[in-house]
Parts: C-alpha cells; sequence; structure tokens
C-alpha cells in the first residue's frame, strides 16, 4: 500500500519536473516547484512509514515551512523585477502592494 | 479491529496517491497557466489530507500523529495561500487566461484599472 502510493507520488514528481522544464511563463515553473515541494513532503511522510523511521516527520515539517517561503520568495524577486522593467521602460503604474485586490 | 483500520488507512493513503497522481497529470497536461494551477492546487488540497489522514491512522494515538497533524494544517494553510499568491501575481504581471469571451475580459481589465 504505502509502495504503491511512494511510486504514485514519485510519478507526480517527475510529472511536475517536466512541467517546471517546458513551462512556458516564470509562473508555470514556481507551480511546478511549488507542486514538487509538496510532492516532497508526503513522499517523506510516506517513506517514514514505509521504513519505520518517524523521525523523519520533522524533515517533513521543515520541508513544507521552506517550500512556502521559497515560492513567496520567488514571487516577490518576480514582482520586484516586473516593477524594474515597467519603470525603466517609463509606464509605472505605480501599484506597490498588489496583495488586496478589493472590487 | 486492528486488521480493519489497517485496511481502511491503506485504502485512504492508495486514494490520495491517486488523487495527487491526478493533479501532476492535470498539471502536466492543462492548456494554459490558470487551468493548470486549478488541477495543481485542487489536488494539492485534498490529496495531503488523504494520505496523511492515512498515516495518522497507521500511528495510532501517539507523538506521531501529532507531528502528522502539524504538518497537515501547515500545508492546509500554505498551499492554497501560495497558489493565490502564484495567480495573483501572474495575473498583475499580465499574464491573460488563453480563451475568455468579450465581457469577461473586459470585466477582468476594468478591475485591474480600478485596483491600478
Amino acid at each position: 500500500m504505502l509502495l504503491i502510493a511512494a511510486i504514485a507520488i514519485l510519478v507526480t514528481m517527475a510529472l511536475a519536473l517536466a512541467r517546471a522544464l517546458l513551462g512556458p511563463s516564470v509562473y508555470d515553473r514556481v507551480l511546478a516547484v511549488n507542486m514538487f515541494g509538496t510532492k516532497t513532503v508526503l513522499l517523506i511522510a510516506v517513506m517514514a512509514f514505509a521504513m519505520g523511521r518517524t523521525d523523519f516527520l520533522d524533515l517533513a515539517l521543515a520541508y513544507a515551512l521552506i517550500n512556502f517561503i521559497g515560492v513567496l520568495a520567488v514571487l516577490w524577486f518576480s514582482h520586484q523585477h516586473h516593477l524594474r522593467n515597467q519603470s525603466h521602460s517609463g509606464t509605472e503604474s505605480g501599484d506597490e502592494h498588489s496583495g488586496d485586490r478589493q472590487p | 479491529m486492528n486488521g480493519a483500520v489497517e485496511i481502511v488507512s491503506g485504502a485512504l493513503v492508495v486514494l490520495g496517491s491517486l488523487f495527487v497522481l491526478a493533479g501532476g497529470i492535470g498539471a502536466l497536461r492543462m492548456p494554459d497557466f490558470y487551468t493548470r494551477i486549478h488541477g495543481a492546487s485542487l489536488t494539492d488540497s485534498l490529496g495531503p489530507v488523504l494520505v496523511l489522514g492515512g498515516l495518522m491512522l497507521q500511528a495510532g494515538l501517539s507523538l506521531v500523529t501529532i507531528k502528522l497533524a502539524a504538518v497537515l494544517l501547515f500545508l492546509m494553510v500554505t498551499s492554497p495561500t501560495a497558489s493565490y499568491a502564484l495567480a495573483n501575481a501572474a495575473l498583475l504581471a499580465g499574464l491573460r487566461p488563453a480563451e475568455m469571451d468579450a465581457t469577461t475580459r473586459a470585466g477582468v481589465i476594468n478591475q485591474e484599472e480600478d485596483s491600478a
């Protein structure tokens, strides 16, 4: 049972890597890397039970934290890059914080 | 009793891994970024619940269950947040959904001009 789950998660990680390599835009790649990280957490948890070493769950928790922070950091970097390019080309729209878009 | 719990736990783990696999196929095969993030983020919500829930049943009541619950809680908070931030960043950077009819497109552009 755990072996089937581990193989399915590994196949999913391979598919996510393929999307990260193929992805036409940056956001496709970030999506694929985020997916890869989540699946790594699941794989660590499943393998911890399959190998009978449940200490690995601490690693899974740390990996989940790093994954989330990493995705937000890449998005922040991409946003800054976008703003810098816009201000270079002279069409700055002036939205510094793009978080809340209430209608 | 013990055998039934084992069976239910294994079924949950396998079902969750099938959801995860469906999400991976969706993220690879969908035609457009927003449809890809749809498939990936929805299965990112349900897959971990089933897989980690099944493992929790297998672990019984111990510290391991608490660790699994912590991982699950953290994934439940961060995965939709990351998907939302990603879609928001893509929309603000000017990435448009591939096939959108004219009225929806006008609505999105108006909303964007209001917030800018």
